[in-house]
């Protein structure tokens, strides 16, 4: 069976960390990073990048915008 | 530079699902983390971009936070006073009468001090799209209480709570709209969630549909929330507007066109 894995990037200069893409991500892929961005904000990221399926979730619900989303079959 | 990416195997340009789109400017948004007014205004830009009405668009931004609407939507955009854009958007289409108008308010700006134009364009029946933010508060002075605040919400002139006796009902202006004989569109959604976002995009793809009919105004509310007003996270205020907004604005379509 053809596996869908993903994968995000997220232009964390640009992210406020409200973390509402974290909340919303069905795998638990994102996370908040430990440091800041040059804002000051705890920038979203992929922590567990092996689990994302591409759903595009998170970046339906980023209120700036910043999630671009890849998917492919493997 | 930050390092925030996935795996980088996966990220090629033939396996893009989503990305922003351009109609939204890289300028960084105004808003306080996790506002809804984000969400709002990206899910419009990403319709403009699908319909192909980028030089067609004319939208009228109001006064309160969205005020900068021009700053981030990469359309034709004119200012109103506070609570006119309805007005302002009677004139644009009028004059205009092939462009796609559109104004954008908050629930200060619409239900306080435009009550009077909103109900006057919807009861025209003026061909315009009216997105309504409703966060239950004075999000950009500071939150102070609105005529939609709930009964017993807390804001900064109503600090124990809105008390009806002396302080009135809240105003379901959605409510009120479609009672109207001239609208022919009017929804209430909201944005916190992934579903939720798909429901509003489809809900304003259909209004913008229905402009070319020349049937009525549409009218959609977007129930939002306000981090900052209500002293809260955005996930928290997301799981309060669940728990308190949703019972009194329920969401749904409140009147749809008959087929």
């Amino acid at each position: 069976m053809a596996k869908i894995r993903g994968s995000i990037v997220v232009d964390a200069e640009r992210c406020k960390g409200c973390e509402v893409c974290m909340v919303s991500c069905p795998t638990g892929t994102i996370a908040m990073a430990k440091e800041v961005n040059g804002k000051g904000y705890y920038y979203a990221y992929p922590a567990n990048q092996e689990l994302c399926i591409g759903c595009a979730n998170c970046a339906m619900v980023c209120p700036d915008g910043v999630i671009t989303v890849y998917k492919t079959k493997i | 530079m930050i390092e925030a990416t996935g795996i980088k195997e996966i990220i090629k340009p033939e396996n893009l699902v989503y990305r922003k789109t351009d109609i939204m400017t890289d300028n960084i948004l105004s808003y306080c983390p996790g506002c809804g007014h984000g969400t709002a205004h990206r899910i419009l830009a990403e319709i403009i971009d699908e319909l192909g009405l980028q030089s067609e668009t004319i939208g009228v931004s109001p006064v309160g936070c969205s005020v900068l609407l021009y700053n981030y939507l990469d359309v034709d955009i004119q200012e109103a006073a506070h609570g006119r854009a309805p007005a302002v958007a009677t004139a644009i289409k009028r004059l205009l009468p092939d462009k796609f108008v559109f104004t954008y308010q908050g629930d200060g700006d619409l239900a306080a001090i435009g009550t009077a134009e909103t109900i006057h364009a919807c009861n025209r029946g003026e061909n315009i799209l009216i997105i309504f933010i409703n966060n239950g508060i004075y999000g950009m002075t500071g939150g102070q209480m609105a005529p939609t605040t709930l009964e017993g919400m807390k804001s900064s002139t109503s600090p124990y709570g809105r008390d009806i006796k002396s302080m009135g009902n809240p105003l379901k202006m959605t409510d009120i709209v479609a009672t109207l004989a001239g609208t022919y569109y009017v929804t209430r959604q909201s944005v916190h969630t992934p579903a939720n976002v798909k429901k509003t995009k489809k809900a304003i793809r259909k209004a913008v549909q229905y402009q070319k009919l020349d049937k009525g105004t549409c009218f959609i509310e977007i129930v939002s929330n306000c981090p900052s007003g209500w002293k809260m996270t955005p996930t928290q205020s997301n799981k309060w507007m669940e728990e308190t907004m949703f019972p009194f604005y329920p969401l749904g379509d409140l009147k749809v066109p008959e087929e």
